[in-house]
């Protein structure tokens, strides 16, 4: 996993409710077997103007010049809920996401941006709608930026501290692998099974 | 000791290192369900570091969401969606078998939408953690075990591993007693649950459903229940084994020597949770008030009783979610033309469900015009429907009787809605695009699917009940 450095760089303001990951990317877009190639189908029922097609809706924010280079996006509450699909964070990640700020985030979501170094920021909505407009105002100029290590997210002079637990923290900070970790604990799983097959002799009866 | 939970009890017999400030708790995992949607990457990650699969026999694998549901050719074949379906079905084939991974594939008779056919393979039981690249694992929850949606990351690391690294989520008792009504089922009832918690009422925590209408409710009816909470945010819900537990699993085990099969049940009463056990929220809900519910916008907290009328949007949400629906907000939505029916999915795609939905088609037919797939949820499901003539029942009305798997639920297998047009599903999902581009959603019981099959509109199925034709 790739660690996580701090950024300064747009924001793009995508601020509904409740942004399912069905609509972060469409269940017809996941049938590959690669993490590679998603980026492009990020938001495909918004970005595009018909489904299967590539043409862009001049309407849809990604598809503006000034948030071309957009490294964190801006959402409304429970953003990621639904689907427990990885693709959305794989596909964001591609486009060229770093970061996301919403008030709320989807569980499975949240926890698959910590496995892939995708910060996910959660601040309250007041703070997140005051993001949002100074990026609608002038996406250059008012630049977003986002410090892990103090845990702060600075924009048009303002500064917002964002709480993240500290496990998850220094998994970003050092792009830790948690396959890795686990599998040195050989031992002690070993022992687990061990010791459950004394405390629960019932669950191991074979037909 | 201090009282506990069905799920501390759960929790805590699986931890292999417990959680403290700075790390969370390392959790044994004791049934990993895959399939082949959010396998490849994760299978990629083993290759890529030379890992083996730790447990090959704590897996049960399927083939479900990209599957075509259409009938096989002469030769076999099957007449998939498109190529991408077919690959991704392949290369599920080919990592369980560089793995040693039995794969329910097409030749197995326990194929089918994980969350039906892992119940149905006897391997799910009360008391395990159990997990899976699917959001609506919860399902299993139902058996009184700790069941959750993971992403693909995870499932390399369970594959790997057999372990998850997990905080201890809270509690959360959603208490619904009384009885449930006449035409009024448990999908009426988790429906109306998330519209009284929203669907981000449950973050963080897990549901235990208890009281006296839950008990009564039949495995089948507590799988529908559980595998919803992942809609009211909760990415886990479960319900205590009892005696309809372990008279469901009786001949689901049927290998199982009496004398064992009984030690086993007596453990699994215990887990029920003690007396005073704490809560971090509760919710209360009287079954009796529960009306067949439909939804009106476009996620599942939006469920109103079909005789209802549609709130008005005092949000941009709401007023979006009406203009996508094609929806006046202040009048029910009895009446409202359907072009499309689902019967199927991991929610309601189960025998007793498609009981209800024959009951209903019985001696009637499909209303012209309108298209209705029923799509079991399993091939044991299929057999079982068909050994008693449901699919006679589903085709004689002008049902579609299809092959088992996903299919229009998420629409990635080439069973797509159309657009603009409404659609009556049993599924759980009615987010804007997910059954096709353009589709509008209204979800519902199998009762009240079928009740607007044969009107041709949004019907309140207890007007078509024990006056069929």
């Amino acid at each position: 996993m790739k660690r996580f450095e701090d950024i300064t760089a747009v924001a793009a303001p995508l601020m509904r409710n409740n942004i399912d990951t069905d609509a972060i990317i469409p269940s017809r877009e996941i049938s590959g077997i690669s993490k590679a190639g998603l980026g492009e189908a990020l938001f495909a029922g918004w970005r595009y103007g018909e489904p299967g097609s590539r043409k862009p809706r001049a309407d849809f924010i990604l598809n503006r010049a000034e948030y071309a280079d957009a490294q964190v996006l801006l959402a409304g509450e429970n953003f990621g809920c639904g689907s427990s699909r990885e693709h959305a964070v794989w596909a964001l990640q591609e486009w060229g996401f770093r970061a996301v700020i919403a008030p709320s985030f989807g569980a499975i979501f949240y926890a698959n941006c910590i496995q892939n170094g995708l910060l996910p920021v959660v601040l309250d909505r007041v703070a997140v709608a005051h993001l949002a407009e100074l990026s609608a105002q002038n996406p250059d100029k008012n630049l977003l930026a986002l410090s892990l290590s103090k845990q702060t997210v600075m924009a048009g002079g303002e500064e917002f501290g964002f709480s993240l637990s500290a496990t998850h923290k220094k998994m970003l900070l050092t792009g830790q692998d948690q396959i890795a970790l686990t599998l040195e604990l050989r031992a002690q799983i070993l022992e687990f099974q061990k010791k459950d097959r004394r405390n629960r002799p019932w669950a191991y009866l074979q037909a | 000791m201090a009282p506990r939970s069905l799920f501390d009890k759960v929790w805590e017999n699986h931890q292999v290192v417990p959680e403290t400030a700075d790390h969370p708790a390392v959790l044994y995992i004791d049934l990993h369900l895959i399939h082949e949607v959010t396998t490849p990457q994760a299978f990629d990650v083993l290759r890529a570091r030379g890992l083996a699969v730790r447990r090959t026999d704590r897996i049960f694998a399927t083939i479900d969401h990209s599957t075509p549901t259409g009938a096989p050719g002469a030769d076999g074949s099957r007449p998939y969606g498109s190529d991408a379906n077919r690959h991704q079905v392949e290369e599920m084939e080919k990592n369980c078998r560089e793995h040693g991974i039995e794969l329910h594939g097409w030749d197995s008779p326990l194929r089918g939408i994980v969350h039906v056919a892992g119940p149905e393979s006897g391997r799910v039981h009360p008391g395990m953690t159990i997990v899976c690249g699917d959001s609506h694992t919860a399902t299993h929850g139902a058996f009184g075990a700790l069941a959750f949606g993971i992403g693909t990351t995870e499932v390399g690391h369970v594959l790997a591993s057999q372990c998850l690294l997990q905080r201890r989520p809270k509690r959360m008792a959603v208490t619904i007693d009384g009885a449930l009504a006449p035409g009024v089922s448990a999908k009426d009832m988790i429906l109306a649950i998330i519209a009284k918690t929203g669907i981000h009422g449950g973050v963080g925590h897990v549901i235990e459903y208890r009281g006296e209408a839950v008990r009564a409710l039949t495995m089948e009816s507590r799988m529908t229940l559980c595998n919803m909470s992942i809609e009211a945010g909760a990415r886990a819900g479960m319900v205590a084994p009892d005696d309809v537990t372990i008279s469901w699993l009786r001949p689901h085990m049927s290998d199982m020597p009496e004398a064992d099969f009984k030690r086993r049940a007596e453990a699994w009463l215990q887990l029920k949770g003690d007396d005073g056990a704490v809560f971090e929220k509760e919710v209360i809900i009287d079954a009796g008030a529960i009306a067949p519910m439909v939804t009106w916008g476009t996620n599942p907290g939006t469920a109103i009783g079909v005789d209802q009328p549609v709130p008005a949007a005092d949000n941009d949400d709401d007023r979006q979610a009406l203009e996508y629906m094609g929806i006046e907000a202040g009048k029910p939505l009895l009446g409202l033309p359907v072009k499309t029916v689902f019967i199927g999915s991991c929610t309601n795609g189960r025998l007793p469900d498609l009981e209800q939905v024959a009951a209903v088609l019985k001696g009637r037919s499909v209303h012209p015009g309108l298209r209705m797939l029923v799509v079991p949820g399993s091939e044991q499901t299929k057999r079982d429907a068909e050994a008693m003539g449901l699919d006679k029942i589903f085709m004689e009305a002008g049902a579609e009787w299809r092959e088992a798997g996903c299919s229009m639920c998420l629409s990635m297998n080439g069973d797509i809605a159309p657009r603009g047009e409404v659609i009556v599903s049993t599924s759980n999902r009615n987010f804007v695009g997910r059954q096709g581009p353009g589709a509008r959603t209204i979800l519902a019981s199998p009762a009240t699917a079928a009740a607007a099959a044969v009107t041709g509109c949004v019907t309140d199925p207890r007007r078509l009940m024990g006056d069929s034709q």
